[in-house]
């Protein structure tokens, strides 16, 4: 297990001594949330849907964390490119125990993200209806932060270098934050879009932390994490195959 | 200690790695060279456990690296042809995750890094970052990191690629040693001809995935007719120039910086 925790270190040591990348990768979640969250704000009211900042503050939460698990789990194909892959997969350690602690590192990071972001919510006004539910929406939180992780890790073990870099972010990373309820409600789509609304992991994510931090589930705290834990797992075990295979 | 027997690698038609046997005898120092895309590398990657062979059989210290990967992997330490290293971490800290990865007890694991640090001369320096390093210092790193686990065979993919006589120098010295006194076992990659002539017990020659010659550097030079051993390998291999694929290390390098933004130094 030791070999899990110094390689989720690690993770967390890059991650703090980055700042830049901390605060880049903020930006983009701010962005949505300031222009989007009082920009349709009055028209969101006007419709009847209430105050949008609350509704959205949970997407772009889960937003954040979407983006910034995704890449670490992806950063595997920078350890292989600049070397640091071949160290771990020569040391007498499981591919397993090298996964895992990769993904739970990828998480943490993507799950400190998150919180930021939560702050940011709050300093924006948005406010959350039960703190007994903080727990549940935290929870959420991190099981997405996993789940993306690893679809990170699947892909980075199958890719040999960046040059796929923009299929993932324009095929991948967007369409997962666009096609979820993070921007908008499932209810009331029109029938393909809510299909494929429904299809989309983050969905659960999201509806999960917006229902614990504002006590609305649209599909209900038991359905969120049946969907979360189950997908969570099998994508894990993907990834993690996946990473097993990788020759040098 | 190392025993290669009739070991091929194919990518596709491409034969990487083509019917080739030697042996290594514990303690000694084997040279393997060969000009660029001669298989060395890939000969290396079997032997480390992270490459399937098409066929042929590998013994690392007794084990084959197929089937019995942990005891290979503890048996040997590495340097690679390329750098290894988390250059975001320290010194210290990329030899600390080293000696947890191979289980090494806490207190010997302190005690061992400020040893090896303190030997290829960099426990001055032990708390920057590697990215500040400089690329002999890297390589005297990674010496240091291969060696923490106290392996019984060293493999050194061109471990003096690109640095200065004296660093060069420093780190032959010091394996020497380390094959003299702890019956440390080396194969090691060059491109310097006199590097190899100097510290080889023994000499492979490989070529396009065959092995063209082999033994000690003396015995080459008389087998060839030549006075040294960079003469003995040009009649050995000939005068083509090797084109090898160029990685997309550097187009990488550029996007990670982009992305990583401003903030490194």
């Amino acid at each position: 297990m030791s070999a899990v925790y110094i390689l989720w270190l690690r993770q967390l040591k890059r991650y703090f001594r980055s700042r830049a990348r901390i605060i880049g990768s903020l930006g983009q979640p701010l962005l949505f949330l300031l222009a989007l969250g009082f920009g349709f704000g009055p028209t969101f009211a006007k419709a009847g849907g209430g105050n949008y900042i609350q509704f959205l503050a949970p997407g772009i939460i889960a937003m954040g964390i979407l983006f910034t698990a995704v890449f670490s789990g992806i950063e595997i194909i920078w350890d292989r490119q600049f070397g640091f892959l071949k160290e771990t997969l020569v040391a007498p350690v499981s591919r397993l125990q090298i996964v895992l602690g990769r993904a739970l590192g990828g998480a943490t990071v993507a799950m400190i993200q998150g919180a930021v972001v939560f702050i940011i919510c709050l300093i924006a006004g948005f406010r959350f209806q039960r703190a007994v539910l903080l727990p549940v929406a935290l929870a959420f939180m991190f099981l997405i932060a996993v789940l993306f992780t690893a679809i990170g890790t699947a892909i980075g073990s199958v890719l040999q270098d960046m040059q796929g870099f923009q299929l993932i972010m324009n095929f991948l990373v967007m369409p997962l934050f666009f096609f979820s309820n993070a921007l908008f409600p499932v209810q009331g789509l029109p029938g393909p879009l809510q299909l494929i609304v429904r299809m989309n992991p983050l969905t659960y994510g999201v509806d999960g932390i917006r229902g614990a931090l504002g006590n609305s589930f649209a599909f209900g705290l038991g359905t969120d994490f049946v969907v979360l834990g189950i997908l969570t797992a099998v994508l894990l075990a993907i990834g993690s195959y996946l990473f097993s295979r990788i020759q040098l | 200690m190392i025993e290669v027997h009739d070991l091929v690698k194919k990518f596709g038609d491409f034969c990487a790695v083509d019917h080739i046997s030697f042996a290594v005898p514990e303690g000694k120092i084997f040279g393997f060279l060969g000009p660029n895309g001669a298989g060395k590398t890939t000969t290396i990657k079997m032997l480390t456990t992270v490459l399937q062979p098409t066929s042929g059989v590998l013994r690392v210290d007794g084990h084959d690296p197929q089937r019995e990967q942990y005891k290979v992997r503890r048996a040997f330490g590495i340097v690679f042809q390329d750098p290894s290293l988390d250059d975001e971490l320290t010194a210290r800290e990329n030899m600390e995750l080293h000696g947890v990865l191979y289980g090494i007890p806490s207190a010997e694991r302190k005690e061992r890094i400020e040893t090896l640090l303190a030997f290829v001369e960099l426990w001055d320096r032990r708390n920057d970052f590697v990215k500040q390093y400089s690329g002999g210092m890297k390589r005297r790193l990674e010496v240091a990191r291969a060696l923490l686990h106290k392996p019984k065979i060293l493999f050194l993919d061109e471990p003096t690629l690109g640095l200065d006589p004296q660093t060069r120098n420093h780190i032959w010295t010091f394996i020497q040693g380390l094959s003299r006194e702890q019956s440390v076992t080396v194969l090691f990659t060059t491109h310097y001809m006199e590097e190899a002539d100097r510290v080889a017990d023994e000499i492979a020659v490989i070529d396009h995935g065959k092995i063209v010659a082999n033994g000690a550097p003396a015995a080459l030079k008389e087998k060839t007719q030549t006075k040294t051993l960079e003469e003995a390998f040009i009649s050995l291999t000939g005068h083509v120039i090797r084109d090898e694929d160029a990685s997309s290390t550097d187009r990488m390098r550029m996007m990670r910086n982009v992305w990583r933004g401003a903030g490194r130094r």
